[in-house]
């Protein structure tokens, strides 16, 4: 399984072959607060490097979700219309959001745990 | 001068606290050249005086009696009960802010989403919005929802919607790349079939087979309907409408030359999230009471800012509250001897008008409630003819639609007692 | 104190309200009407006697504050005093009976009364012309973009974007791309001002317009707008303003003066018509010469002594609503204007200047102020300096309902972290202005001394914090169709 990497969107993204699994990170729901809903595409649908392809919702704010890799959406997280909390609580592990098959090249711009740390917190002033 | 609180003392002693000696310490941001030396305006009056001149001008208006008042096309005079006024003047109503803080707004709250539920009831869909500004707005506002539900461009009207809501979709439209068309086919370019029920002429429409016609198409149907024919006809959750929009002035609001007034939205739940304005929520707190609670903000403009459906920021409260004590007043009994009253006496009128030399129901095939076309002679010197009487008549609908040259819709409500419709009669045949 | 819904109270054979009989012979609307037209089942509304309603929404009432009780120190608000006065006039039988279709003869007294406010407003302001079409804040707002597109349309000229500061209120960039403009922010500087460097980098031939509020949200007057206003125009592009803090400087300085070529406004703030727990108002747009030709239609014309609506406007963006405008809400404004004169209106705005200062004052050393004063009529301070104690703006708001005050706007402008903006308007005592700063400070004390309670304030509000969080969540379980509470309204739960 390869390394997690990430955007500076603040998602985050794990590549095994041809498929990604793709979810926020702990410092967005950390700025979000309690997540209340997620709109997501259905599976099947064509997704494109730095595009939206959903919103994240919580009481206070409202997120574009930006797709890291382009490709089509294999599967989304059932569990996440239950239990949106679950990207509070684990959003590198059950809080995951959308697998994509990607299309073409896998991404090589992204970055690594500690370029993003680094760019979260100049963000976040 | 009137509502200031401050005395000469006062304001020394607050510029002494602040550490200033005048007040153009404070203005010291605003350049010299941006100075002016006053307001080109009068001094400020005594209450009395204030007062005086007002009604003078309020005097130089011609207010027709509410039982001699035969005019429609959107406003309606109503039988409002006491209870409307007196709950509305109440300061904590009339005087609060927006409910931002709950725990400080439980009483507009709690009135709004008994509103909510008032509307979602009389309208058979499942969730209301706290209210918006007017019919024509709420309009806009549906259609606008089913173009981003649909990702379809086009807005179909078909029949005869309110003119000025079918002008103020056409501005809400040019804005946001809106096509409106009027028509009766809808196809794979549109995302909602607007429909008014009754229509503006007070015809009935087939609702049930626009509605279907929207959806074979995959567009949406909005239906745009009369609050009080509510308490008759079948309702837009019942023919499967997916928006139903309106405007409630006739539950509970003086005509007041055209506002405010409010317009009312509800959908079916998988819209919900595409509603705009406010909605209210009921919620708990730490100890388990109940409350309400300002919700699903995240789809508004606040927050959303440049994504929102809508800009919209607000609701009109005190009209909507206007609205819930007269529903919650008149019960669906109530109401529905409204109707009724209403229907009966716009028949009869229209059975009497109908036998006037030159006069004939400009659609006699079709049905009405309580407002109906009719075809007169000369029009104008009519209605001035009744306006020296006190009477204000009919409203003549070619301003608008050229096409009905000479028609005149006549409304009749439960104001509008037996004795007045003899008077009408009378001064139309004499 | 907590009150059952009205549908909660209802039971079935509760006195039911008389009406007049119709009195004519004629049939019924089942005798008439096929039945697949008619309502299968009666609507469930509530069924109450009228004591029963009386006691229910005066007990609701009692559950709210409002301005006519509480102070309101409400940033870009301006909770100032609802004159009664107004209200009587607004109620006159001579404007609340007028019909909307009725001839213009017979309404000259309302259009003689638009066209007053009409003149009042341009000289308040220091415009040609004002729309009083608009329903609201927002969308007056939206009126003032879609008619500088129609100028730039009506010259050929494609701009597709619209320049907003990152302190702006969030109607600004919703209107912009309502009107289908695309939204570019502008950054503040430093000391909360426009950063002229920024804007100049992002002004262009594409951009239709900046909008700016003046004092910003900051309550911070911009004291280089000659220079914006400069910039902005040389680029061809308009400046709006935006009217939320008009209270600062009326009688002192005009938007108009300063290069805006839209000045919006807000009756239900500056000229005191009432918040009513949420609307109605009305938000008038103030115009200057090239943009007159857009103004929606009709627009009030006076000639040969009498008042006329003007449809024939060939270059009119149209209507915005129906009918002319929130015209009771025109009668309130306009009897405030008539009674406060000139003289009135700028010494108010002196005083909420005067008032706003003094309260800044109060609160040094208590709260942090991110910005060196003076202020204008409204200050942003922030709960940052509380961050060592946990305690957040949420919490001070929380703590001063407490204490019988209204919270000031917390969470707003975003650019302030922990801000509470404070507005005390012209209509409060200096008494009441002291009394709201000790509770401050007693809330920060509290908030040393017992953290937790100030946590979980308010206490004595008829209900403690709600659990919002909760509530969004079972709406997403209803529309997802897991649970049949639908949360948005009461449901009858049938057995």
């Amino acid at each position: 399984m390869a390394e997690r990497q990430y955007t500076k969107t603040h998602e985050w993204i794990t590549v095994d072959g041809k498929t990604a699994t793709v979810g926020i990170t702990d410092f967005a729901q950390a700025q979000l607060g309690d997540v209340v809903f997620l709109d997501l595409p259905k599976p099947g649908r064509k997704v494109t490097r730095g595009e939206a392809f959903g919103v994240v919702e919580s009481v206070k704010a409202a997120s574009d979700l930006f797709a890291p890799v382009s490709g089509t959406v294999a599967s989304v997280n059932d569990k996440l219309s239950t239990n949106p909390e679950l990207v509070n609580s684990d959003p590198y592990g059950d809080g995951w959001i959308m697998k994509v098959e990607i299309s073409g090249e896998a991404p090589t711009d992204l970055m690594d745990e500690g370029a993003y740390k680094k760019a979260a917190e100049e963000s976040a002033h | 001068m009137p509502y200031l609180v401050h005395s000469p003392q006062d304001r020394e002693e607050m510029l002494a606290a602040i550490g200033v000696e005048s007040m153009d310490q404070l203005l010291v941001d605003i350049p010299a050249s941006l100075r002016v030396d006053e307001l080109k305006l009068p001094d400020g009056l005594s209450e009395f005086d204030t007062m005086a001149q007002v009604q003078s001008l309020a005097a130089k208006n011609l207010v027709f009696a509410d039982r001699l008042t035969f005019r429609g096309g959107g406003v309606y005079r109503r039988f409002i009960p006491t209870a409307v006024a007196a709950v509305t003047g109440k300061p904590e109503f009339y005087t609060a802010y927006t409910p931002y803080q709950p725990e400080a707004s439980q009483g507009t709250l709690q009135a709004i989403f008994e509103f909510q539920t008032l509307i979602a009831e009389l309208t058979g869909l499942d969730v209301a919005n706290a209210s918006l500004y007017d019919g024509a707005t709420a309009v806009a506002e549906a259609s606008m929802m089913a173009r981003v539900q649909t990702g379809r461009d086009e807005i179909l009207v078909a029949g005869y919607l309110h003119p000025e809501y079918l002008e103020v979709l056409r501005t809400f439209g040019e804005g946001r790349g809106m096509k409106v068309r009027k028509g009766d086919e809808p196809n794979a370019k549109t995302a909602a079939v607007v429909f008014q029920q009754p229509d503006f002429l007070g015809l009935l429409v087939d609702a049930r087979a626009l509605t279907e016609r929207a959806h074979a198409a995959g567009a949406l149907a909005i239906a745009c309907v009369d609050p009080i024919s509510l308490a008759i006809l079948a309702p837009p959750g019942e023919y499967g409408a997916d928006i139903a929009v309106g405007e409630g002035q006739q539950l509970g609001l003086a005509p007041s030359y055209g506002g405010p007034h409010v317009g009312f939205i509800a959908c079916r739940k998988d819209l919900v999230r595409r509603l705009p304005g406010r909605l209210i929520g009921s919620s708990h707190d730490a100890q388990g009471r109940r409350g309400f609670v300002l919700t699903l903000t995240a789809r508004e403009q606040h927050i959303r800012r440049e994504k929102a459906t809508s800009n919209i920021c607000t609701n009109h409260s005190l009209c909507a509250l206007a609205a819930s004590v007269y529903l919650t007043y008149m019960g669906a009994s109530g109401l529905r001897q409204v109707a009724e009253t209403s229907f009966k006496r716009a028949r009869s009128l229209a059975d009497r008008l109908g036998k006037v030399p030159g006069w004939e129901p400009a659609f006699p095939e079709r049905q009405f409630l309580n407002e109906f076309p009719m075809i007169v002679p000369k029009p104008r010197p009519l209605l001035r003819k009744l306006a020296k009487k006190g009477i204000l008549g009919g409203l003549e609908v070619s301003r608008w639609f050229r096409e009905l040259k000479g028609v005149v819709t006549f409304t009749c409500t439960e104001v509008n007692d037996p004795a007045a419709i003899d008077e009408l009669v009378q001064a139309v045949t004499s | 104190m907590t009150e059952l819904l009205s549908f909660e109270l209802s039971r079935p054979g509760a006195y039911e309200p008389r009406l007049p009989e119709a009195g004519v012979s004629a049939p019924t609307p089942a005798e008439l009407l096929p039945k697949e037209t008619l309502r299968a089942e009666p609507p469930d509304l509530p069924k109450l006697s009228e004591p029963e309603i009386m006691r229910h929404y005066s007990r609701l009432a009692s559950l709210n504050y409002s301005i006519s009780e509480q102070f309101y120190p409400l940033g870009s608000c301006t909770m100032k005093y609802n004159p009664v006065a107004n209200e009587a006039a607004a109620a006159l039988p001579g404007f609340a009976g007028l019909h909307p279709y009725q001839d213009e003869a017979t309404t000259q007294g309302a259009l003689e009364l638009m066209w007053r406010l009409e003149r009042a407003l341009c000289a308040v302001v220091g415009v040609d012309r004002v729309t009083l079409q608009p329903a609201a804040g927002a969308h007056g707002e939206w009126t003032a973009l879609r008619m500088i597109q129609a100028y730039h349309r009506s010259k050929g000229d494609k701009r597709t974007e619209v320049l907003v500061p990152d302190s702006a209120h969030g109607t600004n960039p919703a209107s912009a791309a309502l009107s289908g403009f695309s939204v570019v922010e502008v950054r503040s500087g430093p000391d909360g001002r426009i950063s002229l460097a920024d804007l100049e980098s992002k002004l262009s031939p594409r951009v239709a317009a900046l909008m700016l509020t003046n004092p910003n949200t900051l309550g911070l007057f911009e004291r280089e707008i000659l220079d914006v206003a400069e910039m902005v125009h040389a680029t061809g592009a308009m400046l709006y303003y935006d009217g939320a803090n008009l209270n600062a400087f009326m009688g002192v300085c005009r938007p108009g003066d300063m290069g805006f070529d839209a000045v919006h406004m807000n009756l239900h703030k500056t000229f005191t018509t009432p918040h009513g727990g949420g609307g109605p108002g009305a938000g008038p747009v103030g115009v200057k010469a090239d943009l007159v030709p857009f103004l929606p239609h009709p627009t009030v014309e006076k000639a040969d002594g009498e008042f006329k609506l003007d449809y024939r406007r060939p270059q009119s963006i149209g209507r915005v609503r129906s009918f002319y405008g929130n015209f009771g809400m025109l009668v309130r404004a306009y009897t405030y204007v008539l009674a406060m004169g000139g003289d009135g209106l700028t010494q108010a705005s002196l005083d909420a200047v005067l008032s706003a200062n003094y309260l800044r004052k109060q609160v040094e050393g208590v709260l942090d102020l991110p910005h060196e004063g003076p202020c204008m009529h409204e200050f942003v301070a922030s709960a940052h300096n509380l961050a060592p104690q946990g305690i957040k703006a949420l919490d001070v708001a929380k703590g001063l309902l407490d204490r019988d005050f209204y919270a000031p706007t917390i969470y707003f402008p975003l650019v302030v972290p922990e801000a509470l903006m404070v507005e005390p308007t012209e209509t409060e005592s200096k008494a009441t202005l002291d009394a709201f700063a000790g509770a401050i400070k007693e809330v920060v004390e509290q908030g040393k001394s017992d953290p937790a309670s100030l946590h979980a304030a308010p206490h004595t509000t008829p209900v403690g914090r709600l659990d919002e969080v909760g509530t969004a969540r079972k709406i997403t379980s209803y529309l997802s169709g897991q649970s049949e509470e639908p949360i948005l309204r009461w449901k009858r739960v049938r057995k």
